[in-house]
C-alpha cells in the first residue's frame, strides 16, 4: 500500500537501476565464489573428517550443496547423525 | 620498445572492435606507431569497421604459421601513415593460432610499433587465451547492462589469473538520459561493482553506426560525442590526466520551468 502511495506521488520505489544492481551483487557473489565441483567435493571431505571426530554420520546419505535465493547465498548442508561418539568426551580431556 | 593493450570484454556486442579502431586511429593521429590486431579468427571485423576489407591479402594465421612475413600482412591505413592493421583469417578457427605464437608475434609487435592494439573476442576460450597471451595491458570494455557487467566481472577475474594486473574499464553506449531516470546503472554503480580503474565513459551516439557505414572511425569526427570520448581515452592510454567527459543531459524548457515553480 505504502509503496503504492509512494508510487502514486511519483516516488519510485525501486528504480529499474537498483534492480539491475542489487541483481548483479548478488549474482557475483555467486561467480566469484567460483566454487568447482572439485573444490566443492574437497570441502565436503574436510567437513567429513572434522565432523566425525565428534559423531559417527551417514556419508550416503549426505546432501552439501551451495544453494542461491534471491536474497544470498548459503552452503546448505544435511549431515544425518547416526551416532555421537563416547570416546570424544575422553579423547577432549586427553588433549 | 612498444606496448600490447589488449581490448576485451567477456560479453559480444558491447563494442570491443569499435573501441580497438577508434583507440589505434586516435594514437596514430596523435604521432605513434600502431597496428591494430583482429584475433577474432573466424569472425573479422575489424578490417570493416576500419573500412580497409578490400587489401587483405594474408593474415594472422599466415603471418604465426610462417606462410608470410609479418611485413606483408600488415595494411597500412592510407589515411593516416602510422596506422596498420594486421587481420584475422576469415576460414580458419581460433585453434588455428595457439597461446605461445601469440607472444612470439607481440614481441615481433613490440619492436617495430609504439602500440599494439589486440581486438579480442568474445568469450572465454581459447580465442580470448590468444588475445591476451602477449598483452602488457588490458581494457576491458562494458555496457551498463547486469549481462555485460557480470561478464566484465568474469572477464576481470580471469585477467587477473593471467597476471595481467590492472585492466582498465570503458563504459560504452551510457545513456545519460536514461541514467537520469535511473532506468540504468550509472557510472558509480558499475564501478562499485567491477573496482577497477575508469579510463573512459562513451556515450551512445548514432554517429559510431554512421561512421562505422562509412568504415571511418568516430575518434576523427569532430562533431561526434562519442569521437570526443574516444580522443580522451586516448589521451589517457598516452598517460595524459584529463577529466571524463561531461554526459549532463540539457536540460529542457520542462526542466527549468520545475525547477521555477520549485517542483525539483
Amino acid at each position: 500500500m505504502l509503496e503504492f502511495i509512494s508510487r502514486m506521488l511519483g516516488r519510485e520505489s525501486a528504480s529499474s537501476k537498483t534492480v539491475a544492481k542489487e541483481r548483479l551483487r548478488l549474482v557475483l557473489v555467486h561467480d566469484r565464489a567460483s566454487i568447482s565441483p572439485a573444490m566443492l567435493n574437497k570441502l565436503r571431505e574436510d567437513l567429513v573428517k572434522v565432523i566425525s571426530n565428534y559423531m559417527e554420520i551417514d556419508e550416503a546419505a549426505l546432501e552439501f550443496n551451495l544453494c542461491q535465493d534471491d536474497r544470498e547465498v548459503a552452503l546448505v548442508a544435511n549431515i544425518p547423525v547416526v551416532k555421537m561418539k563416547r570416546d570424544y568426551a575422553t579423547k577432549g580431556l586427553a588433549e | 620498445m612498444g606496448e600490447v593493450i589488449v581490448v576485451t570484454s567477456g560479453k559480444g556486442g558491447v563494442g570491443k572492435t569499435t573501441t580497438s579502431a577508434n583507440i589505434g586511429t586516435g594514437l596514430a593521429s596523435n604521432g605513434h606507431k600502431v597496428v591494430l590486431v583482429d584475433t577474432d579468427i573466424g569472425l573479422r571485423n575489424l578490417d570493416v569497421v576500419l573500412g580497409l576489407e578490400n587489401r587483405i591479402v594474408y593474415d594472422l594465421v599466415d603471418v604465426t604459421s610462417g606462410n608470410c612475413r609479418l611485413k606483408q600482412a600488415l595494411i597500412k591505413d592510407k589515411r593516416f601513415p602510422n596506422l596498420f592493421l594486421l587481420p584475422a583469417a576469415q576460414t580458419k578457427d581460433k585453434t588455428a593460432v595457439n597461446p605461445e605464437q601469440m607472444k612470439t608475434l607481440a614481441e615481433e609487435l613490440k619492436a617495430e610499433f609504439d602500440y599494439a592494439i589486440i581486438d579480442c573476442p568474445a568469450g572465454i576460450e581459447q580465442g580470448f587465451r590468444n588475445a591476451i597471451a602477449g598483452a602488457d595491458r588490458a581494457v576491458v570494455v562494458c555496457t551498463p547492462e547486469v549481462s555485460a557487467v557480470r561478464d566484465a566481472d568474469r572477464i576481470i577475474g580471469l585477467l587477473e589469473a593471467a597476471e595481467l594486473r590492472n585492466p582498465k574499464l570503458i563504459i560504452n553506449r551510457l545513456r545519460p538520459d536514461m541514467v537520469k531516470r535511473g532506468d540504468m546503472m550509472d557510472i558509480s554503480d558499475i564501478l562499485d561493482i567491477l573496482a577497477i580503474e575508469l579510463i573512459g565513459v562513451v556515450p551512445e551516439d548514432e554517429s559510431i553506426v554512421v561512421s562505422t557505414n562509412r568504415g571511418e572511425p568516430a575518434v576523427m569526427d569532430m562533431g561526434s560525442k562519442a569521437g570526443e570520448a574516444y580522443r580522451r581515452i586516448t589521451k589517457r592510454i598516452e598517460g595524459e590526466d584529463i577529466p571524463l567527459m561531461n554526459l549532463e543531459v540539457p536540460k529542457g524548457i520542462m526542466d527549468r520551468l520545475k525547477r521555477l515553480i520549485g517542483l525539483r
